[in-house]
Parts: structure tokens; C-alpha cells; sequence
């Protein structure tokens, strides 16, 4: 049976209460009669043919690519690339894509006879991946391979002798990325597509990028002329990628582009209930949600984090396309919308979300009060194409606890960010005075480039991707979260959602109109 | 109140409501998906019929369902010795009054027989519920019968299982009678019998509404009469309907029989008096009333009966 497609539900009477994420935990909460819920597609089908499928990809590339095997040849230096640990979410069980991937380019390239071959993690300004995450996404055999060779690289934004100028685009923007991979002869990057925006020209230009070179379009403006950064044809962030990209290639960096698609299939069968309409759970999702809520109200939120964090997601494989990277990417994108695309009439007064537990940025991490900012303000409300769910002026809810609490290995600078910069300003044009000393902070280089810090400038990042949203909405209202926390980001903590709801009749009136976004899986709506 | 009565009620204050304790409610304007159907008409009951399933359900019905039939129904068996002319496997029609006529009856039937029946239940009540559909299947080798609709898969099921030499059971009013009097007979028996050739040997059970009629709590002991009509077999040519009138009219017999004896009967039937056993067109107090007084209660219980009718 095919996956049903997405629809909207208008709550009424008989509509039972709506799943909410609430960070490691969920709450059912009663919508008033009226509002829209957003319901997913279900996740597409799965490639019945995997590693057939690669195969095929790689010998028939699209665009004016020429197939992978031709163009490998002793001698030759060869560079891998890959998606880092913010992809895909949560971490997909083995095997993963990366590794399925990587291990026949690494065929192709054995027959050829290629011994020059590095794989670099493209982490653009994220932490460095562990050992064990590594070898999570690539396998064993791939890690066993060449990690004890030092052929194993992690892309380090910060080292001037690994970093390659490439030059300035027509809009002056500069094009620094990694120097292995400008000047191999091959360059094969390897990515995992969730989102419109990931993947195409962004895949290099900002994964394998400096900061001088990040600058460019990871700043307030960038954002707020982004609507959505999801919209390729409305995306500023896209443009920005795109003329680098271009630059790239005129540089004759020689790319190769492999991207994958993966279905939305996102918890495991034990959580089913989260993915499921909520009228349609059966008594094992109902038994399953009352256990594992009760459960994770009793656990502290540290083993709960664990808990979560150890989920591995059922992802698959729904696509593979490999060439020119915009004629892959062209046919990537096709694919997400394909997926994730609902549409929606109009827009609301208010939009509600529940939060998860895990954004790009903390896997295996803390979900700290900017991330959550940023998963609700810059992914979530950004999902949209045409315009935004919620109209110029309006409220977003959002549920999440938002614990004023920081990984310090992963998030140094966050901590900062989060006790000086937003107490002085919540503002992201205000808040890029600050950038700069943040972005050249040794101390926080140094975690970044020898421990598993997140770049010293990622938390400005993190809210200039909220800028968009910020610019936009008249409040933004944190359900069940620590109100300290919550004030600090510039918005109202409520305890429940009655109260929200309440508070947000201040700024839309008594009567509003509501939207729901349901997640998972993920959606993008298409608003009319 | 006794303390386990407020201990009942206690926890069932404790019990929180509605979603997701409860199933959910369904959005009025999403409409439903008909089920996956497992259960009802569709359920599979092939596995009954293998021989471990036979074993277990022989042991129970020889050694819990016939001496419990035997304890709270004290059957008097009538006409049986008809039942060494019947050649399997047959179709036994019986009028319904509770749900302890299929025990009952199987629990007369000879040992050959009753190892060898299934019993057509109805869909929509026994296999609602997969619980239900495993326990009634395995005990009493139930099959799933429509009852509310003619359902072509079920009764082509069913005279499969005729052809395949086993016996059947089965209470052509469709379910338990309201107030003691005989319900409108359904159609199936008799296009069973003209459909597969079988014999059908009419069946009256007597009593068993006294014991546990529908909508009671408890079972009540008392003595039932079990009688056994000749077999019936369809003439050449003979269609459902005209079969399914000699069916009721012989249990129309045979209930005469169970309240007096075969000769009176039989003089009923041939002056053609016999008495209607779905009993007077009238109101529910006066059919109650002229159901009479239980033939088979001592004198005692009968006065209580009707002192309580009078209160």
C-alpha cells in the first residue's frame, strides 16, 4: 500500500487530544475546536535495492557528469567528503547511508588502483566527531581502514594550512574551504538529504568552509531575506551557496556530488506512536505512550537524555543520485518535496509546536535554551514554502522544558553567549557586534579544533537562524519551560498550553486561528 | 456497601479517563477505513480443526463441559435413539434461549459426534475480539456466521465444511430468545441442507432460559429436556425456503413434544393444533404470562416466582 499523503485536520469535538514533543518526553494536549493540525505523509518506501541502486547512481550520473568509474585512475588524488554527526536525525541504525555509499566509491576506486585517498568529515564550524560516531557513520571496515592511517580527516575550519582561498564571488563574499579537497583531482562528496536545504552547492561551500568564508551568508541579513531557507527560489542562504558553489567549480574544483534521500520513518517500533495519527493509535500505542511517559517523568533527566540519545532511527534510503551537483540536486530536492510537502490554506494567529529532544546540533548532546530557540524558530517555523504558517504579527508556541542547562565540552561558547550576549540583547542585528569576539576566541578555537567543541561563533549562528522567525512573529510563548531560561531568550514561559494560548489572545485577540504543526515525521508546508 | 464493593468503586474512581487511557475518539469529518478485518466473519478458524486443537477440545468437553452441562442443567434426552439413523456428518437445528444450548447440546450428542461438530456462532458477538474468537474457536470448534447479512464467503465456508464430514450446529433464529417464546427463523439451514445434501436433524432444548437467560447474571440450576426430531432431508427439488418451513414446523412439534409427549404431539400436529411456539401476538406481560408456570419446578419455587411476578 503506498504512503498516505499528508492532510489538515480541523479539530472538533471528537478530535482526541494531539502529541505534543516536549523535549525528552511528550504531553497530549487538548487543541480548541477549530484549529488545524499538519499531519505528515507517511514516510515513503524504501529502495528495494540499495546497494544496486548506488551502483546505478555512480555509473549513470546525471547532469554532464561523466560515471565515477571513468573518471578514477592510479595516480590520481582522490577526496571523500561526507555529512557530518548533524545528519540525519536522529542517527540512523547500521548500516549507515554514509558507509553504504563511501565503501562502493572506495570499490570503484580500488579497481582503479587510487591509493591517494582521504575522507574528510565535513563539519564546516561543528564539533568533531568522536571515534565512535565516526565509525557509526562509515562502518568498521572504512574506520579500521584508514582512521589508523591518518587518512581519516576531520574538516578544521581554524587551520590556516589545511584552508584554500579560492577567490571572491560577484558579490564579494569570500571562498576559502578546505585545501585537500580543492586540490584533489576528484573531489566525491557524499551526502545525507533530510531538508530542502541541505545538499547541492552547500554540501562544500559550507561544509568543507572557513569561518571567513561562512561569514557570508550565516549572519542576521542572510536569514531574514530567507523566506524560507527551506524555498530554494526564495532562499538567501541558497543564492550565497550557490555563487560560491559556482566559484568552486570554476576553480576547477572537480566535484562529484552523491546525495541520498532518506524516507521520514523516524522511531523505532516501540515509539510508532509518535509518527501515528492520534485517533488511529491502537491499545499498544496507547499502552506504549502511557509506559514510556510515566517512565520518563519518574527518570532523571540525565538518564532520560541517554535514553533518547541511544535511539537509532529506521531510516532508509528512498533515493540515490549522483553527478553534477546541481542537476543531482535539482532531482534531490524534487525528492524531499515529494516527501515532506503538505499544503495548507492560509495562514494562522497562532502556531503551536512540540519540541524534540535532539536538533542537528546536539546529538548526543544537551538540548541547551539557544538550540531550542533555534529548532523551533529557525527549523521548524522555517518549513514552509510561500509564506509562513503563522502570519506577520502572530504567536508561535512552542512545548519544550528548555533546562538552562549547556553541554561544556560540546557548547562552551553557547554558555557564554547565553549569560552575556542575551542578557544584553536579544536582538540578531544587535548581536553581531559581538560576533567577532567570540569567533576568534582562542580558547574556544583551540576546543574546537582539539576537543569537541562547537565553533566559538555557532551560537550567534544558531540565533541568526531564529531571526527570520523573530522578525516575523509578534511573541514567541515556551509551554512547560524553565521560565528563567525562557526569559532570558527574549520570550513568555507559560504552564500549560490553556495558559499560552491565554496569553497569546494579547497579541491576536480572543478569537484566533491555530495551527498545529504535527511532527514527526518531518513536514514542509506549502501555504497558499 | 461491602469493602470490596468500595474497593471496586474506589479504583474505578481512580481510573483516569478518556484518551489515552480510553481508545480515542474518531474526528467527526475523517472517514473511517473499513478495519483490517481478522476478526468477525473474516476470522480463520482452520487451525481448530487440526488435531492438537481436537485433542484439547475433547479433553474439555468430555472431562469440564459435559459434567458441568450434566450438574447445572440435568438433561433429559428425548428421541436420541433417532440420531443412530442419521448419517453424518448432519446439520442440528435447535431453537436458542441461552448461551449454554451449544454446551449442552454437544454435551448429548454421541462421543462421535460431538468430536466431529462446529458450531456456527454468531460473527459480530463471538469473534468481536481476538480474546474471544481464540477461547469460543478452540472450546466449542465455532464458526463464524453472519447474522445480520447474508454473507457468501461464511455459508460457502460453512458447506465446505459439510462436504469435508463435519457436522454442524446451528440456531437458525439468529440468537437467544427475548422472553422464552421460539424468534423468527433465518434463512441458512435449509440452503445448507438442499446446497450439500445433508440431513438435518431438528433439535428442541427445553429449559435452558430458566438457567441463563439472556441478560442474566448467574447461572440458576435447573433441569432441561433435550428432543430430538427425525432427520429431515431436502426431496428432489426442493428449494431452501420450503425445507426451512418443515424445519419449523417439526421444532414447532418437537416443543409441543417437550411439554407433553410424543403422542400428544403427534395428534397436534396431524389436527393440526399444534401450538405456536413463538407464543401469542400480545403484549410482553401477557406472552411472559402464558408461558405458564416452569413445568419441571417443584411447587415451591413456583409460588415464589409468581409472588415476585405479583410485587
Amino acid at each position: 500500500m503506498s504512503p498516505r499523503p499528508g492532510f489538515v485536520l480541523e479539530v472538533d469535538r471528537s478530535t482526541p487530544s494531539t502529541l505534543f514533543w516536549h523535549g525528552e518526553g511528550y504531553r497530549l494536549e487538548k487543541l480548541p475546536v477549530g484549529s488545524r493540525v499538519l499531519y505528515a505523509p507517511e514516510p515513503v518506501d524504501a529502495l528495494p535495492d540499495p546497494m544496486g541502486s548506488i551502483r546505478r547512481a555512480l555509473d549513470e550520473p546525471l547532469g554532464d557528469a561523466a560515471p565515477l568509474r571513468s573518471q578514477l585512475r592510479a595516480g590520481m588524488q582522490l577526496t571523500i567528503a561526507f555529512d557530518d554527526i548533524s545528519l540525519p536525525l536522529p542517527p540512523m541504525r547500521g548500516p549507515d547511508i554514509r558507509q553504504l555509499v563511501i565503501e562502493q566509491v572506495l570499490e570503484l576506486a580500488a579497481e582503479a588502483g587510487v591509493d591517494d585517498v582521504v575522507l574528510i568529515a565535513a563539519l564546516a564550524l561543528h564539533r568533531r566527531m568522536t571515534d565512535a560516531e565516526l565509525r557509526h557513520a562509515l562502518g568498521n571496515r572504512i574506520f579500521d581502514a584508514f582512521a589508523p592511517h591518518g587518512l581519516l580527516w576531520q574538516h578544521d575550519a581554524e587551520d590556516p594550512e589545511q584552508l584554500v582561498h579560492l577567490g571572491l564571488t560577484d558579490q564579494g563574499e569570500d571562498v576559502e574551504i578546505n585545501k585537500r579537497a580543492a586540490t584533489s583531482d576528484l573531489l566525491v562528496y557524499v551526502n545525507i538529504n533530510l531538508v530542502a536545504m541541505d545538499g547541492g552547492h552547500k554540501s562544500v561551500a559550507t561544509g568543507l568552509a572557513s569561518y571567513k568564508s561562512l561569514r557570508h551568508h550565516h549572519n542576521a541579513h542572510t536569514m531574514t531575506q530567507s523566506k524560507s531557507f527551506m524555498d530554494q527560489h526564495r532562499s538567501e542562504l541558497h543564492s550565497s551557496n550557490w555563487r560560491m558553489g559556482r566559484l568552486i567549480a570554476a576553480s576547477g574544483v572537480k566535484v562529484f556530488q552523491i546525495e541520498t534521500n532518506l524516507n521520514t520513518d523516524t522511531f523505532p517500533e516501540q515509539f510508532r506512536f509518535l509518527q501515528r495519527r492520534e485517533w488511529e493509535w491502537t491499545a499498544r500505542d496507547r499502552a506504549a505512550f502511557l509506559a514510556s511517559s510515566k517512565a520518563l517523568q519518574a527518570t532523571p533527566d540525565r538518564v532520560a537524555r541517554s535514553i533518547f540519545h541511544s535511539i537509532r532511527a529506521p531510516h532508509k534510503m528512498s533515493a540515490v543520485q549522483a553527478g553534477e551537483v546541481e542537476a543531482v540536486h535539482a532531482r534531490t530536492t524534487e525528492n524531499v518535496y515529494a516527501q515532506q510537502l503538505l499544503e495548507v490554506e492560509g495562514q494562522s494567529d497562532i502556531l503551536t509546536m512540540g519540541l524534540p529532544y535532539i536538533c542537528p546540533y546536539n546529538v548526543n548532546s544537551i538540548m541547551n535554551p539557544i538550540l531550542v530557540a533555534c529548532l523551533g524558530l529557525g527549523y521548524f517555523f522555517n518549513m514552509y514554502r510561500g509564506q509562513p504558517l503563522v502570519r506577520a504579527g502572530g504567536v508561535v508556541i512552542m512545548s519544550h522544558p528548555t533546562p538552562w542547562a549547556f553541554h561544556p565540552g560540546h557548547h562552551p561558547s553557547y554558555i557564554d553567549f547565553f549569560e552575556q550576549v542575551l542578557a544584553e540583547t536579544t536582538d540578531p542585528a544587535e548581536i553581531g557586534k559581538y560576533e567577532e569576539s567570540f569567533a576568534t576566541d582562542p580558547w574556544y578555537i583551540h576546543l574546537y579544533r582539539t576537543g569537541n567543541a562547537y565553533h566559538g561563533v555557532h551560537p550567534f549562528y544558531m540565533w541568526y537562524w531564529c531571526a527570520h522567525a523573530l522578525e516575523h512573529v509578534g511573541a514567541v510563548i515556551i509551554v512547560g519551560g524553565d521560565r528563567a531560561a525562557v526569559r532570558r531568550l527574549g520570550f513568555k514561559p507559560a504552564t500549560t498550553m490553556a495558559d499560552a494560548l491565554e496569553m497569546a489572545s494579547d497579541t491576536v485577540g480572543r478569537d484566533p486561528t491555530i495551527t498545529h504543526l504535527h511532527s514527526p515525521p518531518l513536514l514542509m508546508s506549502d501555504v497558499r | 456497601m461491602s469493602p470490596g464493593q468500595r474497593l471496586v468503586n474506589r479504583a474505578r474512581r481512580m481510573r483516569p479517563e478518556g484518551f489515552p487511557w480510553a481508545a480515542p475518539t474518531w474526528p467527526v469529518h475523517i472517514e473511517r477505513d473499513a478495519p483490517r478485518r481478522h476478526l468477525g466473519a473474516d476470522y480463520d478458524t482452520e487451525w481448530t480443526r487440526r488435531y492438537p486443537a481436537r485433542l484439547v477440545r475433547a479433553v474439555l468437553l468430555d472431562n469440564v463441559t459435559r459434567p458441568l452441562a450434566h450438574i447445572v442443567a440435568s438433561p433429559e434426552v428425548r428421541g436420541d435413539e433417532v440420531l443412530a439413523l442419521v448419517e453424518a456428518p448432519a446439520i442440528y437445528v435447535a431453537n436458542h434461549a441461552s448461551h449454554i444450548d451449544t454446551g449442552l447440546l454437544l454435551s448429548v450428542l454421541p462421543a462421535a459426534v460431538r468430536h466431529k461438530t462446529v458450531v456456527a456462532a454468531a460473527a459480530d458477538h463471538f469473534f468481536d475480539r481476538r480474546w474471544k474468537a481464540h477461547a469460543w474457536s478452540l472450546v466449542l470448534a465455532a464458526i463464524p456466521i453472519e447474522r445480520h447479512k447474508v454473507n457468501r464467503k461464511s455459508v460457502e465456508d460453512t458447506a465446505a465444511l459439510l462436504r469435508q464430514g463435519w457436522n454442524l450446529i446451528i440456531f437458525p433464529e439468529g440468537g437467544r430468545t427475548h422472553d422464552g417464546w421460539f424468534q423468527a427463523m433465518r434463512g441458512g439451514p435449509g440452503y445448507l441442507a438442499t446446497r450439500t445434501g445433508r440431513p438435518v436433524v431438528p433439535v428442541h432444548i427445553d429449559g435452558t432460559y430458566r438457567i441463563w437467560p439472556r441478560g442474566g447474571r448467574r447461572l440458576r440450576r435447573s433441569p432441561t429436556r433435550i428432543t430430538f426430531g427425525s432427520p429431515i432431508v431436502a426431496a428432489d427439488g426442493e428449494d431452501a425456503r420450503t425445507l426451512e418451513a418443515r424445519i419449523d414446523a417439526v421444532l414447532g412439534v418437537l416443543a409441543d413434544e417437550s411439554r407433553s409427549d410424543w403422542w400428544t404431539a403427534r395428534r397436534h400436529a396431524g389436527a393440526g393444533t399444534t401450538p405456536s411456539p413463538r407464543g401469542p401476538a400480545a403484549s410482553a406481560w401477557r406472552r411472559a404470562w402464558a408461558l405458564g408456570p416452569d413445568p419441571h419446578a417443584d411447587d415451591d419455587s413456583d409460588e415464589k416466582r409468581w409472588a415476585i411476578s405479583r410485587d
